[in-house]
């Protein structure tokens, strides 16, 4: 279901500094958590957030077990040109998700 | 006359209940007053309020087809924008067929049994929360205005009987601190004054949106008492007494708390 929130300013005058916000849905689940039978309750966590405009790779984090569940990930960066910016989370049992957003600049 | 109040008031400290003096309307505070400027923003952004997330999911699940009459809820109800506009700001509410008054959650509940002829989805799970934040967040804003109907009076006595009653091993009622101490401080975090605003919310503690009989459930374990069970009358007449104790408030969900 639903699971990405993105905040990007829909135009901006070139050279700005533009501000933008990613939300993602995810449990976190550290790995360091037992059950109430001492089972260890398994890693679920992101372990990569990038994001791309028009192709370039222009941020990218690694993640760790310490980070809340449903990280919240913001960032600046200068408005060169109009484009696309694609997100894209990789974590452990598979998990991938990808998000995009346009811009115009003038 | 004066006498018997005094009559009164000993009965009443016998009898186990905390002497609470109600909180005057014109004091009376959302717990969203109480929180730190960071938190404030995050629930005021939609982009980066986290329980954005579930209300999404319960966009989603709003327009699916469930249960064994194939109906999704959309199918009766249309768009929630207009349908369920204003809706929550009066739950809990009386159910005629019950006699007695359910929450939001039950009333989502109620209508898979009987509408949709799927299974009713347990409390806390994502799905019965998503959707129940769908929907009140169709009220954001709107005045609360929980028991309004007289049906619901002896309920709201008994919510608030409850929330007067000493209980557990602290010997604690919920007017004991969210009436009488409001303005201080447990431990570090504010009491505030227990106006259910913006439930389901999102709280941070709990790292997921969660329903105010869980908040309920944990400030009864708190004062070492035992918990209702989930959907337990006595819990929705302790929601229904909150709710219209915060009357005129705004909807705020989903909130984000501490």
């Amino acid at each position: 279901m639903a699971s990405a929130l993105i905040n990007v300013p829909k135009t901006a005058k070139r050279s700005d500094i533009i501000e933008i916000k990613t939300l993602m849905s995810h449990i976190m689940e550290t790995g360091y958590r037992h059950t109430a039978t001492g089972e260890v309750v398994p890693r679920d966590i992101i372990t990569s957030f990038t994001c791309r405009f028009n192709g370039t790779e222009i941020f990218r984090a690694d993640l760790f077990p310490a980070i809340a569940a449903n990280p919240f990930i913001t960032f600046f960066t200068r408005a060169t040109d109009s484009g696309k910016f694609e997100f894209e989370w990789i974590g452990d049992q598979g998990f991938s998700e990808t998000a995009s957003a346009s811009i115009i600049v003038e | 006359m004066r006498f018997g109040f005094v009559i009164l008031m000993t009965g009443l400290l016998l009898a186990g209940a905390v002497r609470a003096a109600e909180i005057p309307q014109a004091e009376r505070r959302s717990g969203y007053s109480f929180m730190t400027p960071d938190t404030k923003a995050m629930q005021d952004d939609d982009t980066a309020n986290p329980g954005m997330l579930w209300v999404l999911d319960g966009e989603t699940l709003w327009k699916r087809k469930q249960g064994a009459a194939n109906k999704a809820c959309a199918d009766c109800h249309n768009d929630a924008s207009a349908s369920m506009k204003g809706v929550a700001a009066h739950y809990p509410a009386f159910d005629k067929a019950l006699d007695r008054p359910v929450d939001l959650e039950q009333r989502i509940n109620l209508c898979r049994i009987s509408h949709q002829q799927a299974t009713p989805l347990p409390y806390e799970s994502r799905d019965l929360l998503a959707l129940t934040a769908f929907v009140a967040q169709q009220s954001r804003g709107a005045a609360i205005e929980t028991g309004s109907d007289p049906q619901l009076e002896p309920f709201i006595a008994k919510g608030r009987a409850l929330f007067t009653q000493r209980q557990g091993q602290l010997n604690l009622g919920c007017a004991n601190c969210h009436d009488d101490n409001w303005d201080k401080r447990l431990a570090g975090s504010a009491i505030t004054q227990a106006h259910p605003t913006g439930y389901p919310l999102y709280r941070l503690e709990w790292q997921s949106l969660g329903s105010l009989q869980r908040r309920l459930r944990a400030c009864i374990t708190g004062i070492r008492a035992q918990a209702y069970d989930y959907g337990a009358p006595e819990l929705v007449e302790l929601e229904l007494y909150l709710m219209s104790r915060a009357r005129g408030m705004p909807v705020e969900t989903p909130a984000v708390r501490p």
